[in-house]
């Protein structure tokens, strides 16, 4: 049984993987608390298909390298998330239709501009799906501190994201800075989606935001509570989805993703015993 | 960061002038001019989109007027942290993953100022606040767990811990039972003996003449405000409601739609 468990860590990738899934898993399932609250799930997931023609722009400008991959999708997601909390102040169309008009759109010109490169279908089921096994040692360093400053704000803004998420008119009356604490938690969740493009890909980065947050949300009362669960959740998904990936042989992000819904699958099963027994 | 607004207290707690304001294209509220002293007890009374919701979210500083000011103590509302803004339950997520005094501490979040977290004395003016509306007992609660009248002095707790000096509360007695809306309006008397100023909205015409020192009669405009023995007259009901009024056998006057916990606008 141990050697079961160690034998994937005499790799220096499994290593920097189960590293990085965790982290990943912490950060999504932290940020994803507030997009579970908040109901902008779609926003998440739209979010993430939206960098893609950033992603593939930097591919392309850097010859096929994927060192400065980070920076150009963080630029991106800041870029697409401040730009869809604008549109869908517009009243005349439905924020979901805006929404799902853009995010379709820029997802097509991702896949347009990948094309145009001659290993097209490998380099977009990397982005699409991540490569968890493939983080280098300085993604894992920007993984690390890009990561820790969003749980930094978090933290640091804890009563003014629970106020405001609670109650935005309260939030107005008691005079926080309303829109300023908006567009940070949009860039807060900008920035996770890029911090965990390596780990799960553009396509499964909502099943990361939403999956833990929604597990811990069935089993507690408490918001600081349900933080705390979801990266509980998020962190044990990481870990035995990587060691399914490793004997399975199946892709990791995928099998990170399914052990996740597993969990809520179990949580939810659960709380609905419970409500009839007891 | 967070605004501070100076008390210039010579000045009445709330002054309303030529308020005009449309909502979604149509006239919410118009030319809408009254005054209030402190701690008085306000009932503000109209039919479902009479502009009762409009009015505490511009006298709150929530909403922007078209034309017309507001000033709270001699100077615009978006500057004073001393409104409390008691929601419609029908308007809360009581799902969310708080408790009671979680939510009550939320009051306390212009106070504490950016990145500061509850101290001491801000447990202390929580639980105080619980005392003073009487579920103590409850502050450990998911806020689902609580019944209608729990939730609305959750509410008016919230708005104490915020030392909030007015008082705005949308239809804080729809949906609830009488015994609970009995000890709502028992907690507004209390209110007033510590000087908060409460307004009101409601669709209960016989709460508002017994339990308030001045009725407005609001219908976009003000139709009628004063006395509850002044307003209240058949006239002015009339003029506020139009056809959707009844009387009852014992001779009350009711409006048709007082049913109803919903207002836009």
């Amino acid at each position: 049984m141990v050697d079961f468990l160690l034998a994937p860590l005499q790799y220096e990738f499994m290593q920097r993987g189960m590293v990085s899934a965790v982290l990943v898993g912490i950060v999504c399932a932290v940020v994803g608390t507030y997009v579970v609250l908040r109901g902008m799930a779609f926003f998440g997931d739209a979010l993430a298909h939206t960098i893609l023609p950033g992603i593939a722009l930097g591919y392309l400008i850097s010859g096929g390298s994927r060192d400065m991959l980070f920076w150009w999708a963080l630029g991106t997601a800041i870029i697409a998330a401040l730009g869809i909390g604008a549109i869908s102040k517009n009243a005349e169309i439905r924020e979901d239709t805006s929404i799902g008009v853009i995010f379709a759109g820029m997802f097509a010109l991702g896949i347009a501009l990948i094309s145009t490169v001659k290993s097209y279908a490998v380099d977009l089921t990397h982005f699409l799906f991540g490569d968890v096994l493939s983080v280098s040692p300085q993604s894992l360093w920007l993984i690390l501190i890009f990561g820790g400053l969003v749980l930094l704000a978090v933290f640091a803004f804890y009563k003014e994201f629970m106020t405001l998420s609670f109650d935005p008119i309260l939030a107005a009356t008691l005079r926080l800075p309303v829109g300023f604490l908006n567009n940070l938690l949009l860039t807060l969740i900008a920035v996770t989606v890029a911090v965990s493009l390596q780990t799960v890909g553009v396509a499964l980065m909502v099943a990361m935001l939403v999956t833990p947050a929604a597990t811990a949300y069935l089993l507690t009362n408490r918001l600081s509570a349900m933080m705390l669960l979801a990266a509980v959740f998020a962190s044990f998904s990481g870990v035995i989805g990587l060691y399914l990936s490793f004997y399975l042989s199946i892709a990791s992000g995928a099998a990170i993703v399914l052990t996740a819904t597993a969990l809520f699958a179990f949580a939810f099963g659960w709380k609905k015993l419970r409500q009839k027994y007891y | 960061m967070y605004p501070h607004s100076h008390h210039e207290t010579t000045q009445p707690i709330l002054d309303v002038q030529h308020l005009t304001v449309r909502y979604n294209g149509r006239v919410a509220l118009e030319d809408v001019s009254f005054h209030l002293h402190e701690g008085e007890r306000v009932a503000v009374v109209g039919p479902n989109g009479a502009g009762k919701s409009t009015l505490f979210k511009v006298v709150s500083g929530v909403m922007q007027p078209i034309t017309g000011e507001v000033n709270i103590y001699g100077s615009r509302p978006h500057g004073h942290v001393c409104i409390g803004y008691i929601p419609q339950r029908s308007q809360v997520d009581w799902n969310f993953p708080v408790t009671v005094a979680d939510v009550v501490m939320m009051g306390r979040s212009a106070k504490l100022g950016p990145l500061n977290f509850p101290h001491k004395r801000d447990w202390e003016q929580v639980n105080h606040a619980l005392e003073t509306v009487d579920i103590s007992n409850l502050s450990t609660r998911q806020i689902g767990q609580l019944s209608g009248g729990q939730q609305q002095r959750m509410f008016i707790a919230r708005a104490l811990a915020q030392e909030a000096e007015l008082m705005l509360m949308d239809e804080p007695l729809t949906g609830l039972d009488s015994p609970s809306q009995e000890g709502i309006l028992d907690l507004l008397d209390r209110l007033q003996k510590e000087n908060v100023t409460v307004m009101v909205a409601t669709h209960d015409l016989d709460q508002a003449s017994s339990h308030f020192d001045r009725i407005m009669l609001l219908n976009h405009r003000i139709v009628s405000f004063g006395k509850p023995a002044y307003v209240m007259q058949t006239e002015n009901l009339i003029k506020a409601y139009g056809g959707r009024l009844r009387s009852t056998e014992d001779g009350n006057i009711v409006t048709v739609d007082d049913c109803c916990d919903e207002e836009h606008g």
